[in-house]
């Protein structure tokens, strides 16, 4: 019997892990390690109407179980995605689900549509968190009307199911999840990265370029459960669950607090394998902990 | 192909002021073939550090399937590397990159590597690869001080060896450009601190054939997390771009934006 097969709006996924959007560029880096088709889908890079190149150098610091980044959503933009990047995909047997970004909500509506119809595409993954541009991205995720009305939008225009990408960067996660599910969302992503800052010790200034950046990796865990844990008792949609996954043991934490899948982010830049590794070791830990099915681990904390 | 492994410790010696060489035995050395490539390094299991840390290859015994890595105690993650016990093992990620393109000079041509403190290391194994070719080697490796020079006689025993360092302890006082002016060459290969691949490449890069290899700020190491990202020459404030880890670490000179 398949342990890990799981069903969620527009996606069937034969097991519920993924790397995370932006940890695995559009798959080719990762495609001549281990076979895609492996993966129960791939959140890609998120992608913009237009090209971008993304902030100075450097974009990562180190942290204590952890890393920051600013990136800044660099990206082929949609044309690229749409002609280059999804194609090349198609060989492989596995759901896509596509991160839309952008600074105003016609960019969200004009790449939500033409990226969703993409043979591929089974999902979108709506990124109304970047902390790491200067406009948009992160205001559509502070406040719980803006997401409202541009989930909405999107949701108007999208050819498959979206999903909202909430950012831990706020006072009352419940209070965004809500708001999006109202928008008409179709599941939930969670968490972002939380915002941080690293200085030099020699010369005082901020390690990242663009001074502060995400913080993400094992460091984060235990907000991405606690989130994960009040949201899930609060909405009727399914939330895909992040934050410093690195093993089976901890996709199943990630469960017992309310998730139906889990995106793998960090970890796969230590461990470029991880994700192979925590499918193939996921069907003996549930054995081990006595479930026929891993569905049966979602929200057992609060249930 | 890329292969991840824990690689045993064959020996771990500082070679100079807080610099250490480290040779590592494991199966993807038989992986190694190009000069200039490097290993992502992760220094302990657990979250901390929790990066791997990118070092180029120094030398590449594929005979013995041993491979050299040369480093800097300057961090957290080096320190805990550098304590590390011969019979221990290192969990290696590699090899990883584009190296310095040996194709491009021929048997009896006359190369220049230039490099810059922790900068030199991959030029020894790039020096042995062109000897071997047939080709007419000279280095001119700048140091800060006489206490962080490093394998000087190694590169003397391939070719003519001139040292720089910045206070004048030892060798010349200046920089590897002071000494590179006297000397005549076909092509440049140079790896080291950014401010003197600017210099080579402002002074040589129009005439000469001419090879940088970078460094940068590294996540993943494989081309994924577009940490380590510049702007090409032919573009150098739009969307063009190439990733040191997997488009480099080596580019040709006016390739990038330094």
């Amino acid at each position: 019997m398949n342990h890990l097969e799981i069903q969620l709006p527009g996606l069937h996924l034969k097991n519920p892990v993924m790397p995370a959007s932006g940890c695995f560029g559009f798959g080719r880096e990762f495609g001549g390690l281990y076979n895609l088709s492996d993966l129960g889908a791939i959140m890609i890079k998120a992608t913009t109407a237009e090209p971008r190149f993304g902030n100075p150098t450097p974009r990562v610091a180190e942290t204590a179980a952890g890393m920051l980044n600013a990136i800044g959503l660099q990206n082929p933009g949609l044309d690229g995605v749409m002609n280059k990047e999804l194609p090349w995909l198609e060989q492989f047997n596995v759901p896509i689900i596509a991160n839309v970004a952008g600074s105003t909500e016609e960019d969200y509506v004009e790449v939500a549509k033409r990226i969703s119809t993409a043979a591929n595409v089974h999902a979108l993954e709506l990124n109304i968190s970047c902390p790491n541009v200067k406009t948009g991205g992160i205001a559509f995720g502070t406040i719980p009307e803006v997401a409202k009305s541009l989930t909405k939008k999107v949701k108007e225009v999208s050819a498959v199911p979206v999903y909202v990408k909430l950012s831990p960067n706020v006072t009352n996660i419940v209070e965004m999840a809500k708001a999006v599910e109202a928008g008409g969302a179709d599941g939930l992503t969670m968490i972002n990265t939380l915002l941080g800052m690293r200085l030099d010790l020699k010369t005082a200034k901020p390690i990242l370029a663009n001074k502060s950046g995400g913080l993400s990796g094992p460091a984060i865990k235990p907000v991405a459960i606690r989130m994960i844990h009040d949201v899930s008792q609060q909405v009727n949609i399914p939330i895909i669950g992040m934050g410093g996954i690195e093993t089976a043991e901890d996709v199943i934490e990630f469960f017992y607090a309310g998730a139906s899948a889990i995106a793998v982010g960090t970890a796969n830049f230590v461990d470029p394998f991880v994700c192979p590794k925590i499918i193939k070791d996921l069907p003996e830990l549930l054995d081990q902990l006595g479930f026929d099915h891993i569905s049966e681990c979602t929200g057992r904390s609060w249930k | 192909m890329i292969i991840n492994e824990q690689c045993s410790i064959v020996s771990q010696r500082e070679i100079a002021d807080n610099i250490y060489e480290l040779i590592l035995r494991g199966e993807l050395s038989s992986q190694m073939n190009e000069p200039g490539q490097f290993v992502h390094v992760k220094i302990a299991s657990g979250y901390d550090p929790l990066l791997r840390r990118p070092i180029s290859i120094a030398n590449i015994d594929r005979e013995n399937h041993e491979f050299t890595l040369i480093y800097r105690k300057d961090g957290r993650g080096t320190a805990i590397l550098s304590s590390k016990k011969t019979s221990e093992t290192v969990d290696i990620l590699g090899p990883l990159g584009h190296g310095f393109p040996i194709e491009e000079t021929n048997a009896g041509e006359t190369v220049l590597l230039v490099g810059g403190g922790i900068g030199v290391p991959p030029l020894y194994e790039l020096s042995k690869q062109l000897v071997k070719k047939g080709v007419n080697v000279l280095h001119v490796l700048g140091f800060q001080n006489e206490a962080v020079v490093f394998y000087e006689d190694k590169f003397k025993s391939l070719g003519s060896t001139y040292v720089t360092t910045t206070d004048g302890s030892y060798g010349t006082k200046g920089f590897v450009t002071d000494v590179i002016k006297e000397l005549s060459f076909d092509t440049i290969y140079s790896c080291g601190p950014t401010a003197m691949l600017k210099a080579v490449e402002a002074e040589y890069a129009s005439h000469k054939k001419v090879y940088v290899s970078l460094e940068e700020r590294m996540g993943c190491g494989i081309g994924a997390c577009f940490a380590c990202v510049c702007h090409t020459a032919d573009d150098p404030s739009g969307f063009s771009y190439k990733k040191v880890c997997t488009d480099g670490p080596v580019f040709k000179a006016g390739e990038v934006v330094l």
